[in-house]
């Protein structure tokens, strides 16, 4: 190796002139031929690239077993799986919940006023969770909720605009699944009932409340496009599982059951309704109630209740999208579950990327190295980008075969993909080549800055693989899981991140299920951070220091 | 380094005499003076009790219990949180104690000397695991004392059935003692794994791998009997049950069996480290 890079700087003479004709770009080539004539180096990249996609194959294809639905045969696969529906915005979304519906016509609105909203829930105190008439113990999921929608069709997943009271997050205008607006907070009694209106207009939907019917104030307007003409009005009511997380140390509790809510409305008046139209209760998905049609865990309450003008309706199910973690409604998985090869191709990455400086001081190169090119801080810069740039290839390379084989797998063992869009997916996929490379410059700075291999490399893994480790099998508590998680190096894995947190939906925030508490760039920025000041530590350092 | 070398091996037939006698006592002496003269291994040995002495306080700090929640804590285990960190420490000092030796060239210098190898790496390894003990049992202890200072304050208290996490609790002690058992166990398996891959950045890059990966990995596959073997055979997953105080009927693995196994692939890398380094060249 040494004699190859001798020959390589050659004279100082040779290469001053090199470096002055060529600049960093000679300079760049002088460590591309270091880098790629040691076969060590590049079987290490080999191997980064191979291990990567082996244990992200390896956790896709082991990522769950069989299923046994209501003590039928058991099942694996995709026949365990339920009909899954997805939203106008492509995105895998639960729908179920009752509705008492009519047809609207291009333009209307409904307006109710809302008196109550009460729910029941299975017993998840108990060592195992309780389903069935009896069991069921008063109390609301945060998110349980009850209003009034307008919605393109009964078919699951199609375009809708809801108003509608909550559990304990007041008065919300939700549209499509993944929109929220928070409109009167507080919860809703007969003292304090809500008056909820949505009026259309064409495609343009618009939410009202009022505490009192009179003072209306608007929430937020939605445009619902390509809605057909007659769509469907209406109240509802659902309510998401009743859950209860409790993180602890070394290990996660969750507990959920079903839960119900019902809703009491009345004042309701529909304007632009079809010329005849009653009112009739539909259960969307299986969002009737707990023990309903299609819940036949327990002998159910009524669905629909009317006395005179009032209206009760009870339902549960969610009309969400389906967020990855056990509090999900569906054994889910997300794109970036088959990347966490990156893990051993990190550590691969690593350890030749600080042995490409750290190699230098090991044989005594560095001194040649710094006779050939003086401008110390850009031999650091031309390994850093040299050592970055082959660790992007590596890990695009690996992370685009890792998605493409392990993703089909997770698939064919039933679970349910979060589908995501095209760009969010490129971003996953070149984001984590990117943390990859990162990661290769912020090692070659820690080379240059201890000038020992083993402490570089120790110091560059534990920074970025053990806040992760940390957090997400709980072994610290979740405040302080979620501050490592913006300050290390560790923040940078969340460019992985596909599944954006709805805060509408209850579920066990973790990073193994994708979760990072800083938004994908605002992660990566933070590594690269920490690289940058790596970088510019070590070009003082060795500047100042003897070589 | 380099001063070392030339006055431990003084003449040839000073180490012939070592060769044929108690050599293992020489060699042991060796391979000390070796270690004490540089500064690496002892700062190395600092930082690991302090490492883990201050995370293991940081994390106890952080965590409280609010007087209304039950708190499902293992307190012992909490207050052994830096071990987690301490062992990659202790893995940099094992991984250099032989790696070293090999970037130097002084292999060569000291298998001139002592030329029966399995004495060698047996000193060298009873060496390691003395002083890793030393440092183990004071980070342990100096963990376990800190969360014993810090928890009840935080609302773990004997009141509320928290096990103060001291030593009069027998899981309490059983935890501190396997956790030092733990780290020298660690330290044999990375020495181990240096004395096969003999450079340094590849051997801690393997042992990084083998502490921090099997835990990642378990934590993505939802496939119950992988799960079951993985708990089971990995060897700092299975090997960290030593540190397990509540909730052991769910483990699937009992603490002392946990660390046999972290004990049998320790074994099982000197072991081929030691074939290794009989068979091959230096």
């Amino acid at each position: 190796m040494s004699a190859q890079m001798m020959s390589r700087a050659g004279t100082g003479t040779a290469s001053r002139s090199a470096s002055r004709q060529t600049g960093f770009g000679g300079l760049l080539r002088a460590e591309w031929t270091k880098f790629r004539s040691v076969r060590g180096w590049v079987i290490g990249m080999i191997l980064a690239a191979a291990l990567t996609v082996f244990m992200g194959v390896f956790a896709a294809a082991n990522a769950t077993i069989g299923c046994q639905m209501n003590g039928g045969p058991a099942k694996t696969g995709k026949a365990c799986l339920p009909y899954v529906p997805h939203g106008p915005g492509g995105e895998v979304v639960s729908d179920s919940f009752y509705f008492v519906r009519q047809p609207l016509t291009a333009h209307g609105s409904i307006t109710v006023r809302v008196t109550s909203l009460t729910g029941e829930h299975a017993d998840v105190s108990g060592q195992r969770v309780q389903v069935g008439a009896g069991s069921m113990v008063p109390g609301l999921a945060s998110w349980a909720k009850a209003g009034i929608i307008i919605k393109q069709s009964t078919k699951q997943g199609s375009a809708y605009a809801a108003m509608m009271v909550t559990g304990s997050n007041g008065v919300r205008l939700q549209v499509n699944y993944t929109k929220d607006t928070a409109g009167l907070p507080g919860k809703v009694t007969a003292a304090h009932p809500r008056w909820l209106r949505l009026t259309r207009s064409g495609d343009t939907i618009t939410g009202y409340d009022s505490a009192d019917g009179v003072a209306w104030t608007k929430v937020g307007t939605a445009r619902l496009a390509g809605l057909q003409q007659t769509v469907q009005a209406g109240m509802f009511a659902a309510s998401p599982d009743y859950t209860v997380a409790q993180k602890s140390f070394g290990g996660s509790n969750y507990e959920g059951g079903p839960a119900q809510a019902t809703g009491v409305f009345d004042h309701v008046s529909l304007s632009g309704g079809v010329p005849g139209g009653t009112w009739t209760g539909t259960a969307i998905g299986r969002g009737g109630p707990v023990g309903g049609p299609g819940r036949p865990e327990t002998a159910g309450t009524a669905p629909l209740r009317q006395a005179g003008g009032t209206f009760t309706v009870t339902g549960s199910g969610d009309i969400a999208p389906v967020t990855p973690g056990p509090g999900s409604s569906l054994p889910t998985v997300t794109v970036e579950q088959s990347l966490v090869g990156v893990f051993v191709g990190l550590i691969a990455i690593v350890v030749v990327a600080a042995m490409f400086f750290t190699a230098e001081y090991r044989r005594g190169l560095i001194r040649t190295t710094l006779a050939a090119t003086p401008r110390r801080g850009a031999v650091l810069a031309a390994k850093a980008v040299v050592a970055g740039a082959v660790a992007f290839v590596t890990g695009l390379v690996a992370s685009v075969i890792s998605i493409a084989v392990g993703v089909p797998k997770e698939e064919n063992h039933g679970q349910v993909l979060l589908t995501v869009p095209a760009v969010t997916e490129a971003r996953v996929i070149v984001g984590t080549a990117a943390l990859l490379a990162v990661a290769a410059g912020f090692a070659v700075a820690l080379g240059a800055l201890l000038r020992r291999s083993a402490a570089a490399i120790t110091v560059a893994v534990v920074a970025v693989v053990l806040p992760f480790l940390l957090v997400g099998l709980n072994i610290v508590p979740s405040g302080v899981g979620a501050w490592l998680l913006r300050v290390t190096p560790a923040a940078g894995l969340a460019i992985q991140q596909s599944i954006p947190r709805y805060h509408q939906v209850t579920n066990f925030l973790s990073p193994v299920q994708g979760y990072y508490p800083l938004s994908p760039y605002a992660g990566f920025a933070v590594l690269c951070l920490w690289a940058a000041a790596a970088l510019g530590l070590a070009f003082v350092l060795l500047k100042r220091r003897d070589a | 380094m380099s001063t070392v070398v030339r006055t431990s091996p003084p003449s040839a037939q000073v180490s012939a005499a070592a060769a044929r006698g108690s050599s293992l006592r020489h060699a042991l002496h060796a391979e000390w003076t070796k270690l004490r003269t540089v500064s690496g291994p002892a700062w190395l040995l600092l930082g690991a009790v302090a490492l883990t002495i201050a995370i293991s306080a940081a994390a106890a700090g952080a965590t409280h219990c609010p007087r209304s929640m039950t708190c499902p804590v293992d307190t012992a285990k909490l207050s052994l949180t830096g071990v987690q960190f301490g062992q990659a420490v202790v893995a940099i000092l094992a991984v250099l104690a032989i790696s070293n030796e090999y970037s130097t060239g002084l292999i060569r210098i000291t298998l001139a000397a002592m030329p029966g190898r399995l004495t060698v790496l047996a000193s060298k390894a009873i060496l390691l695991a003395a002083l890793v003990l030393v440092a183990g049992a004071v980070a342990a202890f100096g963990s376990m004392l800190a969360g014993h200072l810090i928890l009840p304050g935080n609302g773990f208290t004997a009141a509320r059935g928290f096990h103060q996490a001291w030593l009069s609790y027998g899981p309490a002690l059983r935890a501190t003692c396997g956790s030092v058992l733990y780290l020298t166990l660690i330290s044999l398996l990375s020495l181990g794994v240096a004395v096969i891959v003999r450079d340094s950045a590849v051997a801690i890059g393997t042992v990084l791998g083998v502490l921090y990966l099997f835990p990642i990995i378990l934590a993505f596959i939802g496939n119950a009997h992988w799960q079951h073997r993985l708990d089971r055979w990995t060897p700092t997953v299975a090997g960290l049950t030593i540190q397990d105080t509540i909730g052991l009927r769910n483990l699937v693995i009992t603490p002392w069996a946990g660390l046999g196994v972290l004990a049998l692939w320790a074994a099982g890398a000197l072991l081929a480290g030691g074939l290794t380094f009989l068979l091959r060249d230096a």
